[in-house]
């Protein structure tokens, strides 16, 4: 196991980490800023301040998320070159301006209006201010794209030419590479996977306080606009997660092998593995449950159909099965208990008990956290399912890294790995305080807690003794 | 020099405008950082720190552009450079954490606010730093075999790179100084003038080291510099550079506002060309020029086109933002 740790798998390994838990902010920070511009809306259509106090309860929230999903951005940015210098010289002149598209119309837009977002409130007025809220949330979403069209043309790439030295090249055609086959589905996927994380996080906030003050008007808003997504979005997000899946068959069958667990071929209709325990050694699925050609069923709409197993792949070509047959598993399962959460909202507001029914509340706190676990889950499925390659079918993971000494490597692994703890465990225990602490009505701005006086000295006529 | 306008040198220069924007930006926000201990708890700090609250993050993203057009229009300087500095960026990466979370947590956490303020200001220099050697690691050179980085992970550790890093944290610390002359009031204000004149100073003499070092670095430079007849155009460097800084001087003297804080970014324009004049077109001294390392084309020519509707615009929302909290900062904020 140890002569294993070379250089290349330290890399991966950071590369892992990193990725990871930058992946955690954005999944955050997407949905997240798309609430705060619907609450604003609300706030400025009906000029009730509870929108306003909850504006402001969020916007605190999402300040902390957003600064640490920024600096583990910036980390990303340099990754591609410090540990992946080989597919940076051959994927760059591809990926290379989708990425630098996304700094331009993604990053500019969301850090040069944050800070109008953040502090600006009295100084442009509210149309400029909701304005700029959009803005942050549209930047969000353009990075998505963008970032999501570079992982995708990784997964499924498209449109490219193999130059004499390697070099994969972009052919005449953008479009082609951008709107690559798997992107509209991984983008769907994923955005639809941010908002449900938001909304299971607004919802165990909302629940939270509920079970402490059923009465709380904040609390009760809050829950139940989340549990309204849930309950909408639960459920499409499964049937676009079949769609994807089916994609993926199309595309990267090796991967669904390794998520269905399929190391055999089934010429006449494949079972589903529900649970088992991969044995990788002997190429079997141990202690399997299955349900007999359900997996034909759902993957090729026929339950007789044949479907291939990592049988047919060259050994040195087969993804990890173990861990993306348990991601995979992992994400499915709590995606259903998503939809459970959804439906059970449904049956509370039927029965009018939305509000005082503890056992729903304490299972929305539980479900909390759930679509992180989702997110991180779902995005080792793809990631780990597309190896060995870094490119599909082009460019091996084992000729992707960097000439670096392992020392240098697990280094800065080790760096990472303490940093990242220290860090970003301490911003996750300021934003589960802030979570404690419920949205009071006149919810101050954030700019007031405590002295954030990140404010000018405004022209004499705008002086604001009225604001106190 | 005979420089015939393609599409790689118009992006060499769009990358270059990109770092330009990052040194001064995010120069004055680490500037800050590494002078933020010598300013009193309390108030001082608070202006301090609330002069770039609004704007750091959108400051900090030039060094994404910088990192990421270099990426995306010099791949091949990108692979090289990164691995040959590699210890260097991940201290800067780790240091940019630091720096960057500081600003919120020390709000979020007013008991543990000296730890974060120690994250905030030690964090600032070790970005800095990294800069500056990285720099100082790229002029002197790389070594390269076919195409990728062949040295080892320490080679980038020299005196010159040592006095690069040392010259670009005073220099930051020069722009973050002439930042708070304009932005913060009171006791602040005067001991950030103080700081101002040791940080010109400071600047001054690190820019004149490299400059007198980095003709010895290689041949070839000092060929650029003294050779005719190209010393009749970069001996004017040298020339407006003395001009920029006496008037810096009478500036900070007479207690101007802003003009400190404009005469240093003119110091550091002057500073950047000097670089270019060393530099262009190579991208890796004397190894791999801007053509060696240049995207394809079509890659060139699809970012073009997008950079030159977008920066444009992004410019224009940068200033507004600028705008917007113009002024002094204020001691009491806005409540």
């Amino acid at each position: 196991m140890l002569e294993n740790l070379d250089a290349v798998l330290l890399a991966r390994i950071q590369f892992g980490f990193t990725v990871s838990f930058h992946f955690i902010f954005p999944a955050f920070s997407i949905g997240l800023a798309s609430y705060l511009a619907v609450l604003e809306e609300l706030w400025l259509k009906t000029g009730k301040d509870l929108y306003l106090d909850l504006f402001r309860y969020w916007v605190k929230i999402f300040a902390v998320a957003f600064a640490m999903g920024v600096v583990s951005g910036i980390v990303m940015s340099y990754q591609f070159g410090t540990n992946w210098s080989v597919f940076s010289t051959k994927a760059g002149p591809v990926i290379g301006p989708l990425m630098a598209y996304e700094v331009l119309t993604a990053f500019f837009l969301e850090a040069g209006f944050l800070g109008v977002m953040l502090f600006g409130m009295t100084k442009v007025g509210r149309g400029l201010h909701f304005a700029a809220t959009c803005m942050v949330a549209l930047g969000t979403f353009i990075s998505a794209f963008w970032i999501l069209s570079v992982n995708s043309w990784m997964q499924t790439p498209t449109g490219f030419e193999v130059a004499p030295d390697g070099r994969l090249l972009p052919g005449p055609s953008w479009l082609a590479i951008i709107f690559n086959p798997s992107f509209p589905y991984r983008l769907v996927h994923t955005v639809i996977a941010a908002y449900l994380t938001t909304s299971l996080v607004v919802g165990a906030v909302g629940a939270w306080h509920l079970l402490r003050d059923r009465t709380n008007p904040h609390a009760r808003k809050m829950f139940s606009m989340a549990m309204w997504m849930a309950a909408i979005v639960a459920p499409i997000q499964i049937f676009a997660g079949d769609m994807h899946g089916l994609n993926t068959l199309e595309h990267q069958p090796a991967k669904v092998m390794a998520m269905e667990g399929h190391y055999q071929s089934h010429p006449d209709g494949a079972p589903l593995i529900l649970f088992g325990i991969p044995n990788p050694a002997e190429k079997r699925i141990d202690y399997a449950v299955e349900i007999p050609k359900a997996s034909s069923l759902i993957l090729k709409h026929d339950p007789d159909a044949p479907l291939a197993g990592l049988d047919k792949i060259p050994d040195d070509r087969e993804p990890p099965v173990s861990v993306v047959f348990w991601s995979f598993r992992v994400m499915v399962g709590l995606g259903f208990a998503m939809l459970g959460l959804g439906l059970w909202s449904l049956a509370a507001r039927i029965r009018r008990r939305l509000y005082d029914w503890p056992w729903l509340h304490r299972a929305a706190v539980l479900m909390g956290p759930s679509g992180f676990v989702a997110v991180i889950a779902g995005w080792i499925t793809t990631e780990v399912g597309r190896q060995p390659y870094t490119v599909y079918g082009q460019l091996l993971t084992s000729q992707s890294h960097s000439p670096l000494a392992a020392p240098a490597v697990a280094a800065s692994l080790i760096a990472f790995v303490l940093v990242y703890f220290a860090v970003f465990g301490a911003g996750t225990w300021y934003i589960l305080h802030l979570m404690h602490r419920p949205a009071q009505p006149h919810e101050p701005e954030p700019d007031a807690t405590p002295v954030r006086a990140a404010g000018i000295t405004p022209a004499p006529a705008l002086q604001p003794v009225s604001a106190e | 020099m005979g420089v015939n306008v393609d599409l790689t040198t118009v992006w060499a220069f769009i990358i270059a405008f990109a770092v330009f924007m990052y040194v001064v930006m995010d120069g004055f926000d680490l500037g800050i950082g590494i002078l933020f201990p010598t300013f009193q708890v309390g108030e001082e700090r608070d202006q301090a720190i609330n002069s770039i609250a609004p704007v750091w993050d959108g400051n900090e993203t030039w060094l994404v552009l910088g990192g990421g057009g270099l990426f995306a229009a010099f791949p091949l300087a990108y692979a090289i450079i990164l691995p040959a500095t590699y210890p260097l960026i991940i201290a800067m990466l780790l240091g940019l954490v630091f720096r960057g979370v500081a600003f919120e947590f020390r709000w979020r956490d007013p008991r543990h606010r000296p730890l974060w303020d120690v994250a905030f200001s030690l964090g600032s220099f070790v970005a800095a730093f990294a800069q500056g050697v990285t720099l100082g690691a790229i002029l002197q050179g790389v070594t390269v075999a076919h195409d990728a980085y062949a040295g080892g992970w320490l080679d980038w550790l020299t005196p010159f790179s040592l006095l690069t890093g040392a010259g670009v944290v005073v220099g930051y610390a020069l722009l973050g100084a002439t930042w708070l002359v304009w932005k913060v009031e009171g006791s602040a204000e005067a001991h950030a003038r103080r700081l101002a004149l040791y940080a010109g100073i400071g600047t001054l003499l690190a820019m004149a080291a490299v400059s007198l070092a980095t003709p010895f670095l290689q041949y070839e430079y000092w060929r650029r510099w003294f050779a005719m007849p190209g010393v009749l155009a970069t001996a004017q460097v040298p020339l407006v550079t003395a001009i920029v800084a006496f008037l810096f001087f009478r500036y900070l003297r007479r207690g101007a506002m802003a003009m400190p804080f404009l005469l240093t970014l003119a110091l550091f324009a002057l500073g950047f060309a000097g670089l270019g004049i060393s530099l262009f077109p190579y991208i890796v001294p004397d190894s791999v020029t801007i053509w060696d390392a240049a995207a394809p084309e079509r890659s060139q020519v699809f970012m073009l086109v997008g950079t030159a509707v977008i920066m444009p615009v992004i410019l224009a929302y940068t200033a507004w933002a600028y705008w917007v909290f113009r002024g002094k900062v204020g001691t009491h904020g806005y409540h």
